[in-house]
């Protein structure tokens, strides 16, 4: 992981600051002042050479200095930490609530194989994935915030606000995220159960009298675990790319949309360190996936995989 | 080889998600291409006197805005989606199953040297790769087919180096090993044409998801770029009239769903045809 991460670095420095020449007047633009652009090299240390550059803002991001963003004129963790307090939370409460979702919906289509609440669930996912979720928010949004006047159409109340008018706020870009990832595990969990359902040891089970539900849930859902973790692994970087179009829907002060921000100002400082955060999280979170796999299946543990 | 076609096509004929999923692909693909002969308007014709028309017999789904024909804009947003989902699924297995079938043939630092690369690849979705893309290069349809195409390269080397390692333990392998074949030829002889189906699925899959990173990526502003219409764009136009024209919403919505449910559809029914073992799993 640590490698990978360290080449991850070397990607992201390589594309935003040797490969645009002069970031400098890059970032400002052709018509820029000559004494402004040499301030700005002089700010980002454009003078010195690349590889301690590169060693400079590596050791920045282990220490959390991250450089003084050129738009805002604030510390990038600054900015950083102001918006992972929106972002965050969207992410873990769109995990859950697909997780609350797809899970028991999942199970109940691998026991009712073939019956017609395996077909309707299985066609809702099937229409969950064709979806895109950015659309899914715009059809949420018609609905909730322009016909029925519920729920506000975007922007975020803040947690200064109050735990409840933040809540709300989040709550239309949770579930357009949620839904759709809800519909590819509900698939994935159901095809895990079908395996395992049909192996020696749940019949086994269910010859010495355990119910039917119990089988089910305690023996099967568990060894069904590790394709299901795996895809939620995996659907990590999605949501997260997720995350990014919603937050822009709804207009939340998030990660996502001070990385758009950020591009459009021209900002490489913020992209560029968005981008590793971003990178980063995903290859951790991998890292995470595999290191549960032994937790849920004791049979993997010291054969290497974690 | 014709024989094994005309043998899946009659096959799918008995395949309800193969039939669905194929009528809609190819209704897609007939009018991704028939845009380029006719539209019932142009795209270009603005007329703000028209804006927001009903659904009409001269406006078929109504105008937006600045008076364009919407069934117009979708027409050709369709010829737009396909385009950049075909290039990037081009470029995925293009440089992706050379890869694989490198890493599976070579086995050992150069199997394992592709792998690590790979799985790297994939810790940067689409979208940031996108992202990275766009902050360089500015935005434009070229840089989102690169980034959606860079994320198709690691997709298809792990699945061509999965089935082929498997198509590596065959006797008839070994036979065509014996026979003095080199690794280049048993891989493009023997090993590509047993692997094609399982390409071919996963090709499906990743042009419906192509559909979807491009219409995420053209709303974000990062994709196609005006004029050309996209159907990502039409929705972040639709956007900000969400207040006043929630019917712009529903219509490039609509068509990116169905477009990419027939697409899912259809490689579901295909994978059952040309790989019965799966059908069990599903």
């Amino acid at each position: 992981m640590a490698i990978t991460l360290l080449v991850a670095t070397v990607v992201v420095f390589l594309v935003l600051e040797i490969l645009p020449g002069d970031p400098a007047s890059f970032m400002l633009g052709m018509e820029a002042q000559e004494d402004t652009l040499s301030a700005l090299r002089a700010q980002m240390g454009l003078d010195q050479p690349a590889l301690v550059r590169y060693f400079k803002w590596v050791l920045g991001l282990l220490s959390g200095d991250l450089g003084i963003s050129y738009t805002y004129d604030v510390p990038v963790s600054e900015l950083i930490i102001e918006r992972i307090f929106v972002s965050l939370p969207l992410a873990i409460l769109a995990i859950v609530l697909s997780t609350v979702i797809a899970i028991p919906l999942g199970v109940i289509a691998a026991s009712r194989h073939n019956k017609s609440s395996d077909l309707i669930i299985m066609g809702f996912s099937q229409l969950g994935i064709a979806i895109p979720n950015f659309w899914f928010a715009m059809l949420l949004t018609i609905v909730f915030a322009v016909m029925l006047r519920w729920l506000p159409a975007g922007g975020f109340a803040g947690w200064d606000a109050g735990f409840f008018p933040a809540l709300t706020s989040l709550l239309l870009p949770t579930v357009s995220l949620a839904l759709p990832q809800s519909a590819i595990l509900a698939r994935v969990t159901r095809s895990a159960v079908l395996e395992v359902i049909q192996e020696d040891y749940i019949r086994t089970a269910r010859a010495k009298g355990v119910s039917r539900g119990s089988a089910l849930w305690n023996h099967a859902l568990r060894n069904a675990m590790i394709p299901v973790v795996t895809i939620m692994g995996l659907q990590f970087s999605f949501l997260l790319a997720g995350t990014i179009i919603i937050e822009n829907v709804f207009y939340l002060p998030g990660i996502g949309r001070l990385i758009f921000q950020a591009i459009s100002q021209r900002d490489l400082i913020v992209v560029k360190d968005l981008v590793i955060l971003l990178s980063a999280a995903v290859i951790i979170i991998n890292f995470i996936v595999d290191v549960l796999y032994a937790v849920i299946d004791p049979r993997l543990r010291g054969s290497g995989h974690a | 080889m014709p024989n094994r076609f005309q043998e899946v096509f009659q096959e799918g004929l008995q395949h309800r998600n193969f039939i669905i999923g194929g009528t809609i692909t190819s209704a897609f693909f007939l009018i991704a291409l028939m845009s380029y002969v006719w539209t019932p308007h142009s795209i270009e014709d603005i007329n703000i006197a028209v804006k927001f028309a009903k659904p009409s017999g001269d406006f078929w789904l109504g105008t937006d805005h600045f008076g364009r024909d919407i069934f117009s804009m979708l027409v050709v947003g369709a010829r737009n989606s396909v385009i950049v989902a075909f290039v990037a699924i081009g470029i995925g297995a293009g440089l992706g199953v050379p890869l694989g079938l490198v890493a599976a043939a070579q086995r050992g630092w150069t199997d394992e040297l592709i792998m690590r690369v790979n799985d790297f690849t994939f810790a940067f979705p689409a979208l940031i790769s996108a992202i990275m893309i766009t902050a360089i290069l500015g935005p434009g349809a070229v840089n989102s087919i690169i980034a959606i195409g860079i994320f198709n390269i690691p997709v298809f080397a792990r699945i061509a180096r999965g089935s082929a390692l498997g198509i590596w333990e065959r006797e008839f392998i070994l036979a065509a090993k014996s026979a003095g074949k080199g690794q280049v030829r048993i891989s493009l002889e023997h090993i590509l044409p047993n692997i094609l189906s399982i390409l071919i699925v996963q090709a499906t899959i990743q042009f419906a998801l192509g559909i979807l990173a491009e219409a995420g990526l053209s709303y974000l502003g990062l994709g196609t770029q005006p004029p050309a219409p996209s159907w990502g764009k039409m929705l972040k136009e639709a956007q900000t009239l969400i207040h006043m024209a929630p019917q712009l919403a529903i219509y490039p919505g609509l068509a990116i769903a169905m477009t990419v449910l027939g697409l899912n559809l259809f490689g579901d029914g295909l994978r059952d045809i040309l790989d019965p073992k799966l059908r069990r799993s599903r």
